[in-house]
């Protein structure tokens, strides 16, 4: 099941009624879901991802736009009979009902025709409980549950009504470092498995890259990019998107435009192609500079820090809008940490230039 | 050292407040107790010079006293009727006060206030409710004086003896009920609107998306997270009911009845002031004792079916 987002745009009255202002939640946001993928929302806290996410499953109403399923129209249509199952960020687990009855609630529910006797409605339960892998736990009451155990039940209620959309709120938010990356991994199994189209919201972009198909980053209201996170990452439409991802952040400096040389201080960087003389901000990711004795660029080194695999190096510059300038290398390159001084070698394929103005992304061919 | 003389110094400070409850409530369950067990024990009677013999004779006496059965089916028949009555509508109030935004507060306020209207003043204008049906005042035309009566006449029934001579006990227990559960009312929907406002908001979201109907949401959901507040209304419901009196003062006088049949609505709290104000303190300390067993077992049973019910 395809879903559609036309126009989608939600506006919330202002609190205070004497300045007025009202909130833009959502602006205007524009986006077809293909079936069966699995979609992150991405973006800082209120940014409107959580917005969007109830408007899919009808919690909220929109301001504005459409909501297709399909070729059906939802926009209009409430919660329950949008056929979707909704996972909330603390799993809302009924505390009073066993694991059996948490799961089997939804389909108890059920009237006419869907009405399902109680074999049938044992065997879904328990089906849905093996897909989450809990069906040892089903007479368990949700506080005798770790928080893992207890998102598995949620993913099941909500699976088990055969919904046409998953929709995740934050469903990682709850847990800790090590659950999150095992949880993560079973997400993306069981939306594999089933190839429901599936929506998540979050804020950690790593959880978002890692299981993703697609990525839309959003800020205040307005969708800034929507791709593969690969390629968003790859090829970011604006600083914003920029800096969101990526883990360690990327490097962001003030440099200018100048006759066809990009420069940061003094320092001729990389030499462009079609970019007009200006002001720019320069972002570099960590892996994109590599200390070399000839290189461009010179920094204060800092220190070097040591990961295993890889060593990060870290120096300071003076147009470095960060604290740090980071450069993450390969741990076989020695570097002397004695020397007060280090110069890198750019990659032109992770070095992106910001107009200073619009923070939009300005392409330019390296000459 | 120090410690002998800080707990010295504690025991000084609580002397006060263990002062007060030794005397004023320590030492009279403990006189109690020993009134009930001196056969016939009066305090005039002690006063005069009178011994009293250990026995049981207060408690028989008080058992085979035709006027104490009376009392007793009086409370058990109050507690019953109007504690499952005044739970569930206050219940439903509650969850409708809870699901309205505009005069939610206004609402709530006179909701309030029975509980803090004085008791007899509220008996007093629910027995001008419930008033006879008879000849108005200085004439011959029969009529009612009760809104009660003039509501049922104005729908076309007969008017009803509810409180006044003649009127049947039937009556009399309905008027009370509707009384009691009135008054009852306000405590439990503020309590019961409390335990209401404190349920996470999700479980009712994740309802909706399941297509919960409102029933079901009620009775699955709503009264299974409310539990422990029912319980607690419940519970205190029935101990507040086989206290039930100064409710009777209020619509009957201190008879305890229509004028044809005083003290045919008494209760158990009747009964002692009874036999206090005729100085029976051996025989009111048997009825205070008895009371307290029933009070007692009542709610260990209570206790017993609601933990099996309770979610905490």
């Amino acid at each position: 099941m395809k879903v559609v987002l036309q126009n989608l745009t939600k506006i919330f009255p202002s609190r205070d009624k004497k300045s007025g202002q009202e909130v833009i939640a959502v602006n205007d946001f524009n986006f077809e879901i293909p079936d069966g993928k699995l979609v992150g929302l991405l973006g800082p806290s209120g940014c409107g991802k959580s917005t969007t996410l109830y408007m899919i499953c009808g919690l909220q109403k929109p301001s504005g736009g459409k909501i297709f399923f399909g070729e059906d129209d939802v926009t209009e249509l409430s919660t329950e009979n949008r056929g979707i199952g909704l996972v909330f960020q603390n799993y809302a687990l009924y505390p009073h009902m066993t694991v059996k009855q948490n799961i089997m609630f939804p389909l108890q529910n059920l009237k006419g025709k869907d009405k399902l006797t109680k074999e049938e409605m044992f065997d879904r339960t328990l089906n849905a409980a093996k897909l989450v892998q809990i069906d040892e736990l089903l007479d368990r009451k949700p506080s005798e549950l770790s928080g893992g155990q207890q998102q598995r039940v949620a993913i099941a209620r909500a699976l088990v009504k055969m919904p046409r959309v998953l929709l995740l709120d934050e469903p990682l938010s709850n847990l800790d470092a090590r659950l999150r990356l095992q949880t993560r991994e079973e997400i993306r199994r069981i939306q594999r498995e089933t190839g429901i189209t599936t929506v998540f919201v979050t804020h950690d972009q790593e959880e978002a890259m890692s299981i993703s198909d697609i990525i839309v980053v959003m800020k205040l209201g307005v969708v800034q990019q929507i791709g593969a996170p690969q390629s968003v990452y790859d090829d970011p439409k604006n600083l914003f998107v920029a800096k969101f991802l990526g883990t360690p952040p990327i490097n962001v400096l003030e440099g200018k435009v100048s006759g066809g040389k990009i420069y940061i201080g003094d320092e001729a960087v990389l030499e462009v192609t079609n970019v007009d003389d200006q002001d720019i901000y320069i972002g570099i990711r960590p892996e994109g500079i590599e200390p070399n004795e000839n290189g461009v660029l010179t920094c204060n080194l800092s220190s070097v820090e040591v990961m295993g695999r890889d060593s990060s190096v870290i120096s300071t510059h003076p147009a470095s809008l960060n604290p740090i300038v980071r450069a993450i290398i390969n741990s076989d390159i020695r570097i002397d940490t004695s020397a007060q001084t280090i110069k890198y070698n750019i990659k032109p394929h992770k070095f992106f230039i910001f107009n200073k103005e619009t923070e939009e992304r300005i392409y330019y061919e390296v000459k | 050292m120090v410690e002998n003389k800080q707990q010295w110094k504690a025991w000084l400070y609580l002397s006060p407040a263990i002062f007060l409850l030794l005397v004023f409530t320590v030492w009279p369950i403990i006189n109690t107790l020993r009134m009930a067990f001196l056969n016939g024990y009066g305090n005039m009677a002690a006063i005069g010079g009178a011994t009293f013999e250990f026995g049981i004779d207060n408690f028989l006496k008080v058992i085979e006293y035709k006027q104490f059965l009376q009392c007793l089916q009086n409370t058990a028949i109050l507690c019953v009727a109007t504690v499952p009555i005044s739970t569930i509508l206050a219940l439903l109030i509650a969850v409708a006060l809870n699901s309205i935004k505009p005069l939610q507060k206004t609402l709530q306020t006179i909701f309030f206030l029975p509980y803090v209207t004085n008791s007899i003043a509220i008996g007093m204008v629910f027995a001008a409710m419930f008033n006879i049906v008879g000849l108005k005042q200085g004439s011959n035309i029969a009529d009612t004086w009760g809104i009660i009566n003039n509501v049922i006449q104005f729908f076309g029934g007969e008017p009803i003896n509810w409180i006044n001579a003649g009127s049947s006990y039937v009556a009399n227990m309905a008027v009370m009920v509707v009384y009691i559960v009135w008054n009852a009312l306000p405590f439990k929907i503020l309590i019961l609107l409390g335990g209401l406002q404190s349920i996470n908001k999700q479980y009712y979201d994740a309802a909706k998306v399941d297509g919960t109907p409102k029933g079901r949401v009620l009775t699955r959901i709503t009264v299974p997270l409310l539990s422990p507040m029912l319980a607690y209304v419940i519970i205190t419901g029935f101990i507040g009911g086989f206290k039930e009196y100064s409710s009777i003062i209020g619509i009957f006088g201190d008879k305890m009845g229509p004028a044809d049949a005083a003290g045919r609505l008494n209760t158990m709290v009747g009964f002692v002031y009874d036999a206090l104000a005729r100085d029976r303190q051996g025989r009111a300390s048997a009825a205070a004792l008895i009371l307290f067993a029933i009070i007692l077992v009542v709610t260990l049973f209570n206790n017993k079916v609601i933990k099996k019910h309770v979610h905490y």
